[in-house]
């Protein structure tokens, strides 16, 4: 594998070189296998594991970094079976190309779903292991001892018979010879020495010099730039335009059509390229959706939550019609979520490189392979002959795995200037127009209350849009989309709700607006922990009792969420007086296998200003690869949170989307973040996801102090658009 | 053609008057450190310091520029990573994508290279760069084990 890459990268370079007349210059082009390249001097032990003679270890990390720290909790799996040292470990990317051709041998190259490291600890650890057994058998078969008499330690091979000791870096050479042991046995996790401890980012370095090179910043010889407007109605395409009016501006070299949807203005730089591209008269045919607005959509929506037409049913049990029929007190109330844009820091990019008989792209996405199919499939080239060099993600959270449109756009663009690296770049305004957005829902929930205030039923309609009915429809079950009900689940390992409620319904009316959505960081939990949080505290209110007593009574059947909650309540002193002014409000939720709670403390000035002072969260994630790491996404997570709950808004008018920058898109900046203490409590025997879980509860717990604070409920999102001076 | 001292060094570039200063360095000097994140001077991923102040690159026309003013980038914060700033990011681990941090260091060295010791409000005020990740607790801890000198290291 290594030597193939190796002759690829050179074929490229002399491919460039060629096609740009020998042009060459300093330049740092960031391959996927960088080490491999130096495939001859780097014995590949297995997949996952190369140990270079000088004791350097490289790791191979399939799963991409884009903030969350899985590079560095991946590698510290592979090295704590390995017995490496770990000053010495360096990671890179296998390419997706890569895997096609080896028969997938690292697996999935997705990240998302918080699952990097708990869909794939369990084979990168085994990849560790067995590259451990190889590295010491080497060193026992040269030594003609017994490998029972070897042992390994910091990537120094001792034979304890004779205290002979050698090291990794001399044998790999020898033990990438060996096959493979068909067995081996992992650690047992408190025996672990690397994973499992706060060790420091491997990627941190890079990134406070300028150094780390993203997609954006890719260079290639004799590349040129594009700039995109592709139809900012949804549905709409391209009817005209005139080219002949900017083609003689500075630098430009091409205008070119992008599929029946875009036009795209190639030059030599990039702010040539768009300059050019603002200044191109563009006719646009805008389609069957340019009425469509945020009010139509609400709507069709609020229609929804009556229907019994394209209904789908989540969780059912007893009878909840009767539960409600017989309530002692009935609860009623209707929340609705809005649609939110990634707003990822680094707007959408990609590199292409396209000849009749090869494609190869440069680009950040958090899905290889799809990235490749997107490629091929617009480069008309099998698979085989298309290749996806990644680079580290300048923000993810679910846009670049959602959809491939910008590799798609950039392969339909060099597809048209042959053997000419093309490199694509959406302005932020380009990127805020055509996101795939946090679906929008609406939910009306009824609870039935008895006269001892014990809830006794629960009927809660979702009405509103599919993620997967649009970006995957093969994933919907008899057209249900299992992901509408995430956290809210009967059972499994993924999202179980919590309370135990007799009499319960919880079904889905199916409104799909023709808004393109995504998974959205946190993706459906973030509104159902709303809606359900929300609720439980209405109905405890309701009720008469303390919201914590009246979650407790329902959560004895489920211990694990039970103790997070426990864990914020009492860490931030729940039942004992705030400071002057402050309130609490609590929420819990599971979703991505792990739990989580939080208990937000908060103040509303006369004025109606809202200061989020503290948040405690807990986490049971069952096992801590990196527990420092684990706080930077609860840290992080609650400013993704909070900002959606602060300003997250994204509306329509005349079928496109109104706000396209940050002066109409607004985020959460330093002054407004509160302290966030976490309590990173793994109860083992099981692996959850951490770099989504504590989002859920961010804006529900602050709901619900919002409450405590000024008696006002809040079910529509965000709140730049609610009075919160008290009632 | 116009002359910019940039980390030190003049260079001399043929460039569009109206070219922003982010685009110019991005892709006339080749420092892709600074960062495009908005174009409007909302997000601070393109901070850069001019004679020691934080500017937001993507909103200042070259011609602004002249060769007497000292354009600095991340990449001449230093000449190893060794700025204050720098070391208190990397022992606190602040970057997660890292995106931003460009910019949220080169904002933090000149708030305090003008306030060696600031507090909240004084970060509050200076520091609004937009940074998606959600690093902004460990952004503000780190500002201050800087003014510190990097004297308590963080758990």
């Amino acid at each position: 594998m290594t030597t193939a890459l190796a002759v690829s990268r050179r074929k490229f370079l002399a491919g460039s070189a060629a096609a740009v007349g020998g042009f060459s210059f300093g330049f740092h082009v960031p391959f996927g296998g960088e080490a491999s390249a130096a495939a001859g001097t780097t014995p590949e032990i297995n997949a996952w594991v190369m140990i270079k003679p000088d004791d350097t270890v490289v790791i191979r990390v399939a799963r991409v970094e884009m903030g969350q720290g899985s590079l560095t909790g991946l590698a510290q799996l592979v090295a704590e079976e390995l017995d490496c040292d770990w000053s010495k470990v360096t990671t890179e990317y296998p390419t997706p190309g890569q895997n096609v051709a080896r028969s997938r041998v690292w697996g999935d190259f997705q990240t998302a779903g918080s699952r990097a490291i708990r869909g794939s600890h369990d084979y990168v650890r085994k990849g560790g292991a067995a590259a451990r057994q190889m590295l010491i058998q080497a060193a026992a078969n040269e030594w003609k001892v017994p490998v029972a008499e070897c042992a390994a330690a910091d990537g120094v091979i001792m034979h304890k018979g004779s205290g002979r000791t050698t090291t990794y870096g001399k044998v790999a050479e020898a033990a990438s010879k060996l096959d493979p042991p068909k067995d081996v046995q992992l650690k047992d996790p408190k025996d672990w020495k690397i994973a499992g401890k706060p060790v420091q980012r491997l990627d941190t370095a890079d990134k406070l010099t300028g150094k780390q090179v993203y997609a954006i910043d890719v260079k290639l010889p004799g590349m040129l730039n594009a700039a995109i407007k592709d139809c900012p109605v949804f549905g709409g395409k391209i009817k005209s335009f005139e080219a002949a009016q900017v083609r003689a501006m500075p630098g430009v070299k091409e205008v070119v059509q992008v599929g029946d949807t875009g036009v795209a203005v190639v030059a030599d730089t990039w702010w040539r390229a768009k300059t050019a591209l603002d200044a191109l008269p563009i006719v646009w045919d805008e389609g069957p959706n340019a009425d469509l607005s945020s009010g139509s959509i609400a709507e069709m929506l609020k229609a929804g939550l009556d229907s019994d037409q394209g209904v789908f049913v989540g969780s059912q049990s007893g009878d909840v019609k009767a539960a409600l029929a017989g309530a002692a007190k009935r609860v009623e109330a209707v929340y609705a979520y809005p649609y939110q844009h990634h707003v990822t820091m680094e707007p959408m990019n990609a590199t292409a490189l396209w000849t009749n008989d090869r494609c190869e792209v440069w680009t950040a996405t958090q899905n290889g392979e799809a990235a490749l199919a997107a490629a091929a499939s617009a480069a008309d080239l099998p698979v085989a002959k298309c290749e996806v060099y990644r680079l580290h993600l300048g923000g993810g959270f679910g846009r670049r795995s959602t959809s491939h449109d910008f590799v798609r756009q950039a392969v339909l663009i060099a597809k048209q200037i042959p053997g000419t690296p093309i490199k694509l770049i959406w302005s932020r305004e380009e990127d805020m127009l055509h996101g795939w957005y946090h679906p929008i829902t609406q939910c009306r929930l009824t609870g039935a209350l008895d006269q001892d205030g014990n809830l006794t039923g629960l009927r809660m309609r979702i009405s509103g849009q599919s993620i997967l009915s649009t970006v995957n429809p093969q994933g919907l079950q008899n057209g249900r989309d299992p992901v509408t009900f995430q956290g809210l689940n009967p059972s499994g390992t993924e999202g179980v709700l919590g309370y135990t409620i007799p009499n319960l319904l919880i079904d889905h009316a199916m409104r799909n607006p023709p808004i393109p959505p995504g998974f959205w960081r946190g993706v459906n939990n973030n509104q159902n922990a709303i809606y359900l949080e929300c609720f439980m505290d209405e109905l405890a209110h309701a009720a008469g009792q303390d919201p914590l007593a009246f979650r407790r009574k329902l959560l004895v059947n489920h211990p694990k969420h039970l103790a997070v909650l426990n864990a914020v309540a009492e860490k931030a002193g729940w039942g004992t007086p705030a400071p002057q002014g402050v309130y609490r409000g609590l929420a819990q939720h599971m979703g991505y296998g792990s739990y989580v709670a939080a208990c937000a403390e908060v103040s509303v000035g006369d004025d109606g200003k809202l200061k989020i002072h503290r948040i405690v969260a807990a986490t049971d994630c069952g096992y801590a690869v990196n527990p420092q790491q684990i706080a930077a996404q609860v840290e992080g997570s609650f400013v993704y949170g909070l900002t959606a709950l602060l300003y997250g808004e994204i509306t329509l008018k005349d079928g496109k989307v109104e706000q396209e920058n940050f002066d109409t898109y607004e985020m959460m900046r330093i002054n407004e973040m509160p302290q966030v203490e976490s309590i990173i409590m793994p109860s083992g025997g099981f692996w959850g996801g951490v770099g989504e879980p504590t989002i859920f509860v961010a804006a529900p717990a602050v709901l619900n102090a919002i409450f405590a604070a000024t008696g006002k409920r809040i079910r529509t999102l965000p709140l730049k658009n609610h009075d919160l001076r008290k009632a | 053609m116009t002359n910019l001292t940039v980390n030190g060094t003049v260079r001399a570039v043929d460039v569009d008057p109206d070219t922003p200063l982010l685009w110019v360095i991005r892709e006339q000097l080749g420092l892709t450190g600074t960062k495009y994140g908005c174009g409007i001077a909302q997000c601070g991923a393109c901070t850069v310091h001019v004679d020691g102040a934080a500017v937001r690159s993507c909103s200042m026309p070259v011609s602004a520029f002249t060769e007497d003013q000292k354009i600095v980038t991340i990449e001449g914060l230093s000449p190893d990573g060794s700025h204050p700033v720098q070391k208190a990011w990397l022992d606190l681990d602040v970057p997660q994508c890292g995106f931003c941090q460009p910019g949220m260091i080169m904002a933090s060295a000149a708030l305090l290279a003008q306030k060696p010791n600031p507090n909240d409000d004084d970060i509050n005020s200076e520091i609004t760069n937009i940074c998606r990740c959600g690093t902004y607790n460990r952004v503000r801890a780190a500002i201050k084990f800087a003014a510190q000198g990097g004297q308590v290291r963080r758990g």
